[in-house]
């Protein structure tokens, strides 16, 4: 059957989409057409695009309304920047440092993750929305009131070593093996759960495990987007991760399109970069921000993308550029015969 | 051995009693049904059976387990599984896909293998494809493969569901009222769609039923629910002949 055999046109477009995207952007960014502001936006798209495409797991695919994704980004953050600044003198390598910490990161997420997690899953709907709401609250207060995070006076000494190339390959690595998780018995499950919990757990899915690896998963990948903050950043203060940051994630997905990671990456990158084109409007810049999520909720409720997902592939993409191409040519010729006919 | 035996099975909502005392016995490729008037405890029933509710007293004994304190996946990992009355398909997935999540607990491969798709994924994954697409050749549904589940027909949704069922390869299928909404033709198909599956698939089948003709049709044995109790258990003649039936069911 052909559909199993190893799809090497799929994996060398993406590999080639993944790779031509980053040099033409690390280009820009080396020959100084970009400059250091926009450069440092698009490390904040690729923030944006980790932390959506991971609340995209538990909200978009499985279904979960969760309202404190940014109490995962801020465990992340802290726990990264506080080993970074343990391990500077250890660990010459920024790159090391970096994916250390990234690691510390994710263990303290994951963790935090099961803690909240396995109470949390036992309610639906807008009951877990407030309990996740409540988690962010209490990650918020805590990073306050601790001696070792320097509480409200905020988190400095960072070191600021992320560059646009890891911050650009971190993002690609989250999102493909989400897409490649999402792909497999694992992500349908979690996808039936979305649809109907009653009927899934009636075909044999253990619903609560799936709901909790759901979560971790989340969880997990929103540390990897702490991560990267803390060091794009080099300042840690509790109130950035606060219930708006939350929202601000949890609008992209819904925004993208719940349960389509092509829809979190392109909603991500819009709304990074819309409030700074915005910047000339000054002051109406948060009104045209708010009008357009109200205008795009109206006219296409179910996001930009739906459940749907861009597929690379070349072989695909030059196949209907063919079909395109040979249908152009017929009608020309049946407007031809028709001419013909009348004269 | 009987695939399914229930003793004295009994629930209460409070002061209620639902359900109270039910037995059955269903062997080997049985078709049996089970019908009531309105409220008799029938869909109670079937949610005992499959774990939704837990039972206040009395044993599920499903090819040899007690299934009676067991959550409702487990149970479907035992061998049975079930269609609901108001149908519940995975709308926004394919009808291919609905059917492949079904049969998600009859592979093995594990998270990680799911993300590097080594070979056992990929062999794993061509095999529910291959099963799936069998199955959707059963109930001529092939065709339809790639549609979303919601864009189906009524008629076809039912069949979908009941496909779903089947995937997770079970010994004992429960029907909650299979042809309700269904035109006269629809059901008539419908009740050649069921013995083909005991046929086709040589499963026991737990029918509730309100049509009468599909019920009196095609069931062998006919057990009758009012209020909680069976009232009548017997062949389809001795039931419509039953004067606690009758009774059950016109009043008097």
């Amino acid at each position: 059957m052909k559909a199993f055999l190893i799809k090497y046109d799929r994996i060398i477009s993406v590999l080639a989409v993944i790779l031509g995207v980053f040099v033409i952007l690390n280009t820009l960014i080396e020959a100084g057409v970009f400059s250091n502001y926009i450069r440092g936006i698009l490390i904040l798209v690729m923030i944006a695009i980790i932390m959506a495409t991971s609340l995209n797991i538990a909200t978009g695919f499985l279904g979960q309304l969760v309202l404190g994704h940014a109490g995962f980004m801020a465990l992340g953050a802290y726990g990264a920047a506080l080993s970074a600044i343990a391990l500077r003198e250890v660990i010459p390598s920024d790159l090391v440092l970096f994916l250390v910490a990234t690691a510390i990161a994710m263990a303290i997420s994951l963790l935090a993750g099961l803690v909240v997690g396995t109470p949390a899953l036992r309610l639906r709907g807008d009951y877990l929305g407030i309990m996740t709401l409540g988690f962010g609250e209490i990650v918020k207060v805590i990073l306050t009131n601790l001696e070792v995070t320097n509480g409200a006076q905020g988190l400095t000494r960072i070191p600021r070593i992320m560059s646009f190339p890891v911050a650009y390959f971190t993002m690609a690595v989250v999102v493909v093996i989400i897409a490649l998780f999402m792909n497999s018995r694992h992500g349908r499950a979690m996808i039936s759960i979305r649809e109907d919990e009653i009927a899934s757990e009636s075909v044999g899915i253990n619903v609560t495990r799936y709901k909790i690896i759901g979560f971790l998963m989340a969880a997990m990948f929103g540390g990897v987007g702490g991560s990267v903050y803390a060091f794009h950043i080099g300042f840690l203060s509790p109130t950035t991760f606060g219930f708006v940051r939350s929202i601000d994630i949890f609008v992209i997905v819904v925004l993208g399109g719940m349960g389509s990671l092509s829809g979190a990456v392109i909603a991500a990158s819009v709304l990074t970069f819309l409030p700074e084109f915005l910047r000339d409007f000054a002051n109406y810049r948060l009104l045209v921000y708010s009008a357009l999520l109200v205008l795009t909720m109206l006219f296409r409720p179910q996001g930009l993308m739906g459940t749907k997902e861009i597929v690379i592939s070349f072989r695909r993409f030059s196949d209907k550029i063919r079909a395109f191409w040979m249908k152009h040519r017929k009608t020309k010729a049946i407007e031809g015969g028709t001419d013909h006919g009348n004269p | 051995m009987a695939i399914l035996d229930i003793n004295d099975l009994s629930i209460s909502f409070g002061g209620l009693k639902a359900v109270d005392g039910f037995r059955l016995t269903i062997g080997e490729n049985e078709l049996v049904g089970l019908i009531g008037p309105n409220g008799a405890g029938k869909t109670t029933v079937f949610n005992l059976l499959t774990g939704v509710y837990k039972p206040t007293g009395g044993t599920i004994t499903l090819s040899g387990t007690d299934v009676s304190k067991l959550k409702p996946s487990d149970i479907v990992l035992l061998g049975s599984s079930r269609t609901f009355q108001n149908i519940r398909l995975f709308k926004n997935m394919s009808v291919l896909d609905n059917i492949r999540v079904a049969y998600h607990h009859r592979m093995r491969y594990s998270l990680l293998e799911g993300v590097f798709k080594t070979k056992r994924f990929r062999d794993e994954e061509r095999e529910s494809h291959e099963v799936a697409h069998a199955l959707l050749d059963v109930f001529n549904m092939d065709a339809y493969a790639h549609d979303l589940a919601r864009n189906l027909p009524y008629g076809k949704q039912r069949k979908l569901e009941i496909a779903r069922a089947l995937a997770t390869g079970p010994k004992l299928l429960l029907l909650d009222e299979p042809a309700a909404g269904m035109n006269p033709q629809e059901t008539e198909e419908l009740m050649e769609t069921i013995r083909l599956i005991k046929d086709t698939f040589k499963v026991s089948i737990l029918l509730i039923e309100h049509d009468m003709r599909l019920v009196m049709g095609i069931c062998e044995r006919i057990v009758v629910l009012d209020y909680g109790k069976i009232i009548a258990t017997g062949i389809p003649d001795e039931i419509k002949k039953h004067p606690d039936v009758i009774r059950a069911y016109l009043g008097g």
